[in-house]
C-alpha cells in the first residue's frame, strides 16, 4: 500500500520539508561530519525518527551494515572498535530502537570501548509528551555512558559530533550517546562560526603524561624488588603499548600476567608470560600475585573476578598502578605509587629510566617450575567424548595463534582465554565487565569488517549464540568468512557449573533438552554447517572448516559435565584455588 | 562522616541529573544539595553535604565527580575555613496568647516574620545549620506547623587558619 503525502505526515508527525536543493539540513551535516571523522562503516537500523538521517545517507553514502537487531548492531560495532582501534558508530531509531542498544552501551562502558551511538528522538516540540516511540534515552543511558548529548539546535551538529568522537576515543575510551530529535535532522542548517564547531570541553582534560617523580619512585621500587610482577590489562591495548610492555618486562626481567581483557597485550608464548590471572586464571599467575613483593598494574582495574577476596589480595606487595583514569587508582586496592598516564607513555618513561635491575633470577626460576607443574589440565578419553578444551587446542593449532577470536560469555569463554595463545595484540574480543551473553557472534562480524583478511573465529556457547543468532543473515548477505564454533554442551554451561559446585547439583533451568538443528539453521541462511561429535572428526572437519574462505558454522557436541578449572571460589583468596591438579 | 563538597559545573541541561545519578549509582547518601548560577551564568555551583564511610570512599567520590565531562572543579571544603549558610522557613502555632513570647524568642536569631495569620506566624531564618537547628528546637514547644530548609551553600574564606573542621555538623 502506498501512502499519500498527507498519510505519511500522519504516520511520522513531521511535515516533509520542502527545501531548496542546495540548502543542507541537520541530517546532511550529520553525514558530512561523520565523513570528516573518516567513519568507514556504520552499524544500524532505521525507523521513523531517523528517516531523515537514512535519507541523507542514501544521497551521500557511508557503508552501512543493517544488523537484524539493534543489539547485534552495537555488539558488531564493539567488535569493530576493539580490533580496529577506531571508534565504532551506531545508529538506531527512537524508543525501542534506542532501548535495544542499552545492553551494548553498558557493555562498552564497562569494557571502555570507544563508541559513538546516535539515537533518533521525537521532535523537540513533543519531547516529554509520551509521543509515539519516545523514550528518555538520555536519562536511561546517563549511568552507562561516558557522556551523552541531545541535539537542541541544528547548528550544534558539528560541535557535538566532534566532541562525541573526541570523548569516546581519548582518555579512558567509552561510549557516547548523541540523541537526535527528528526536527533537528530535518531542520535547516546555518553554518556556525568555525570556533563554534570546535571541541570545547574545559572540564575534560585527560592526563596522558606520567609524573616524573612517580616514575622515579616506581623505578626505585623495581630496583629493590626481588619478586616483582606486572599485571597488564586492556589499558595496554588501548594505548597500543604491547611492544613497550614486552620491552619493559624484558629489560627489568619481570614476569607478566594478564587480565581477561588484557590478553594479547603480550605474546601468549612469551617466556616471561605466566598466563591469565583471576577466577579461572593459571595457578602460577595467581600465586605470583599472592607472593610478589611489587605489583605493577598497567591499565587494569583490579576487577573482583581478577582479585578474588580483596582481604587476601597480594598481601606482600607494594603496588604501582598505571592508569589513565585516576578514579581507578585506589578504588579497590590501596596503591603506594599512583601513575596517572597513558600506558604507552608511562612504560616508555620507565624503560628510559636507567634504573638498575633488581635481581629476579631466582623468582623467575621458581615461576618457571610452577608453570611446568601446574598447567591447565583435562582428562580426555574416547568414552567421555569430545572435550571443549580439545576443540580449542585444535583451533589454536590450525590458526597458528593468529586468528581474531571473539567469544560469548560462559564456560567456553574461559576455556578460550585459557587455551588460545595469541601471537599478536588486538585479536581478542570478549565481553568482560558486563559479561554479556549474545555479544560474541555479532562482535565477530564487526571484527571481520575491521580486518577483512583476518581469520575470524567466534567461539560461542549454544545458549548465548541463540540470543543474537539472527545476525547469521549478515554472513549470508555479506559473505564475510566468519567461523562460528558452537561449543554445544546443551546447557547454560557456566550456570550448570555453579549449580553443580555451589547448589547441590540442583540444575534449575540450566539444562536445555530442545535445540534447533544448528546445521540446518546454518543452511537456512545459506551457510555451510558442520556437526562434530568426536575428537577424530574434529581433527579433520575443524581443519577443513577453518581453512574455508566462506562463512561456516560448526556445531561441536562437547561433554556437558566438563568444568572450568582451576577456579577461585567467590569469597576466597587467589591462593585458595581449587582444581589446580587433576584428581 | 559528613563532608561538604562543592562542584563547579558547566551549566548544561542534564548536568544536575548526571551528578546526583552518579552519587546514587555509587551508593553515596546526599544529605542536602543546593545549586545555582555563579557570577558566570554559564557556570553553576553545587554544594553537597554527603555522608561517606571512610577516606577511601571519599577519594572515590571526588574522583568520580571530577571525571564527569561537564564538571570543572571539585572541592572538599570540609576542613577549610568556610562560611556556611542555610535558610529555613518555619511556620509556628502562635495564637494571640503566646505571640509576644514567640516573637521575642526569634530576636537573637535575627529571624524575620514573613507572614502572619490568626493563629500562626511564619519566620525566615538564615545562618549556619547549627543555628537553624537551635532556632527550630526553641520553637518546637509551641508547635511547628510546617518547616522547610534549603540545605547548605558555602564559600571558602579568604584567610585560612590551620585547624580542624569548625562545624559541629561535621563531627
Ligand atoms: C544476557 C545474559 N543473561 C544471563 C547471563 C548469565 N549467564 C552467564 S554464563 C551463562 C550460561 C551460558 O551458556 P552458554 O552460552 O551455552 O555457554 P557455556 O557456559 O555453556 O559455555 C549464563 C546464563 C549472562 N551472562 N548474560
Amino acid at each position: 500500500m502506498k501512502l499519500t503525502v498527507e498519510e505519511t505526515e500522519q504516520v511520522y508527525e513531521e511535515p516533509i520539508t520542502t527545501q531548496a536543493p542546495t540548502q543542507l539540513n541537520g541530517a546532511d551535516v550529520f553525514i558530512e561530519t561523520l565523513k570528516k571523522h573518516q567513519v568507514e562503516v556504520i552499524f544500524g537500523y532505521p525507523g521513523g525518527a531517523v528517516l531523515p538521517i537514512y535519507d541523507a545517507l542514501y544521497k551521500n553514502p557511508i557503508k552501512h551494515i543493517l544488523a537484524r537487531h539493534e543489539q547485534g548492531a552495537i555488539h558488531a560495532a564493539e567488535g569493530y572498535a576493539r580490533v580496529s582501534g577506531k571508534v565504532g558508530v551506531v545508529i538506531a531509531t527512537s524508543g525501542p530502537g534506542a532501548t535495544n542498544l542499552v545492553t551494548g552501551i553498558a557493555d562498552a562502558m564497562m569494557d571502555s570501548i570507544p563508541l559513538v551511538v546516535f539515537t533518533g528522538q521525537v521532535a523537540t516540540t513533543v519531547i516529554g509528551t509520551d509521543a509515539f516511540q519516545e523514550a528518555d534515552i538520555i536519562g536511561i543511558t546517563q549511568p552507562i555512558t561516558k557522556h551523552n548529548y541531545q541535539v537542541k539546535d541544528v547548528a550544534d551538529f558539528p560541535r557535538i559530533i566532534n566532541e562525541a568522537f573526541h570523548i569516546a576515543s581519548t582518555g579512558r575510551p567509552g561510549p557516547v550517546v548523541v540523541d537526535i530529535p527528528k526536527n533537528m535532522a530535518t531542520g535547516l542548517f546555518v553554518t556556525p562560526k568555525d570556533e563554534d564547531q570546535e571541541v570545547n570541553l574545559p572540564g575534560y582534560q585527560p592526563t596522558t603524561k606520567p609524573n616524573f617523580l612517580q616514575i622515579q619512585k616506581a623505578a626505585q621500587a623495581i630496583s629493590t624488588a626481588k619478586q616483582p610482577l606486572i599485571l597488564a590489562g586492556a589499558g595496554v591495548l588501548f594505548a597500543k603499548a604491547s611492544d613497550e610492555l614486552a620491552e619493559f618486562a624484558e629489560k627489568y626481567q619481570i614476569p607478566v600476567t594478564n587480565t581477561l581483557l588484557g590478553l594479547g597485550g603480550i605474546e601468549g608464548n612469551h617466556p616471561l608470560f605466566l598466563g591469565m590471572a583471576g577466577m579461572h586464571g593459571t595457578y602460577t599467575a595467581n600465586m605470583a600475585i599472592q607472593t610478589c613483593d611489587l605489583l605493577i598494574n598497567v591499565g587494569a582495574r583490579f576487577d573482583d573476578r581478577l582479585t578474588g577476596n580483596l582481604n587476601y589480595f597480594a598481601p606482600n606487595a607494594r603496588v604501582v598502578h598505571i592508569d589513565i583514569d585516576p578514579a581507578e587508582i585506589g578504588k579497590n586496592v590501596p596503591t603506594e605509587i599512583p601513575i596517572v598516564a597513558d600506558a604507552k607513555e608511562a612504560l616508555e618513561a620507565l624503560i628510559a629510566h636507567e634504573a638498575p635491575n633488581g635481581n629476579t633470577v631466582a623468582w623467575l626460576e621458581s615461576l618457571n617450575i610452577s608453570k611446568e607443574q601446574y598447567p591447565f589440565h583435562y582428562q580426555a578419553s574416547e568414552e567421555r567424548g569430545l572435550l571443549p578444551q580439545q576443540v580449542l587446542e585444535l583451533v589454536h593449532e590450525y590458526t597458528n595463534g593468529d586468528a581474531v577470536v571473539t567469544t560469548d560469555v560462559g564456560q567456553h569463554q574461559m576455556w578460550t582465554a585459557q587455551y588460545y595463545k595469541f601471537r599478536s595484540p588486538h585479536n581478542w574480543v570478549t565481553s568482560g565487565g558486563l559479561g554479556t551473553m549474545g555479544f560474541g557472534f555479532p562482535a565477530a562480524i564487526g571484527a571481520q569488517l575491521a580486518k577483512p583478511d583476518a581469520k575470524v573465529v567466534s567461539i560461542v556457547g549454544d545458549a548465548g549464540f541463540q540470543m543474537t543468532l539472527q545476525e547469521l543473515s549478515l554472513l549470508q548477505e555479506l559473505r564475510i568468512p566468519v567461523k562460528v564454533i558452537i561449543l554445544n554442551n546443551q546447557a547454560l554451561g557456566m550456570v550448570r557449573q555453579w549449580q553443580e559446585t555451589f547448589h547441590g547439583e540442583r540444575y534449575s533451568q540450566s539444562l536445555i533438552s530442545v535445540q534447533p538443528d544448528f546445521v540446518k539453521l546454518a543452511e537456512a541462511y545459506d551457510i555451510k554447517g558442520y556437526k562434530i561429535e568426536t575428537f577424530e572428526d574434529a581433527k579433520v572437519q575443524l581443519k577443513e572448516a577453518l581453512e574455508s574462505d566462506e562463512p561456516v558454522l560448526i556445531d561441536c557436541r562437547v561433554v556437558q559435565k566438563e568444568l572450568v578449572y582451576p577456579m577461585v571460589v567467590p569469597g576466597t583468596g587467589l591462593h585458595e584455588m581449587i582444581g589446580v591438579k587433576p584428581e | 562522616m559528613k563532608r561538604i563538597i562543592t562542584v563547579t559545573v558547566i551549566n548544561q541541561s542534564g548536568v544536575l541529573n548526571r551528578v546526583t545519578g552518579l552519587l546514587m549509582k555509587r551508593q553515596f547518601n546526599i544529605e542536602s544539595i543546593t545549586v545555582g548560577h555563579t557570577e558566570n551564568p554559564q557556570i553553576s555551583k553545587m554544594t553537597f553535604v554527603v555522608n561517606v564511610e571512610d577516606e577511601q570512599k571519599l577519594e572515590q567520590l571526588l574522583k568520580q565527580l571530577q571525571k564527569q565531562v561537564d564538571v570543572l572543579k571539585v572541592n572538599d571544603i570540609t576542613e577549610k575555613q568556610i562560611v556556611v549558610r542555610e535558610l529555613a522557613l518555619v511556620k509556628v502555632a502562635s495564637p494571640p496568647t503566646v505571640r509576644a513570647e514567640v516573637n521575642s524568642i526569634i530576636e537573637p536569631f535575627r529571624a524575620s516574620i514573613i507572614d502572619t495569620g490568626k493563629n500562626v506566624v511564619t519566620f525566615q531564618v538564615t545562618g549556619s545549620p547549627e543555628k537553624i537547628d537551635a532556632f527550630i528546637d526553641l520553637l518546637k514547644p509551641y508547635g511547628i506547623k510546617e518547616l522547610t530548609r534549603t540545605g547548605v551553600t558555602a564559600f571558602v574564606r579568604e584567610t585560612q587558619k590551620v585547624n580542624g573542621p569548625q562545624l559541629s555538623i561535621l563531627k
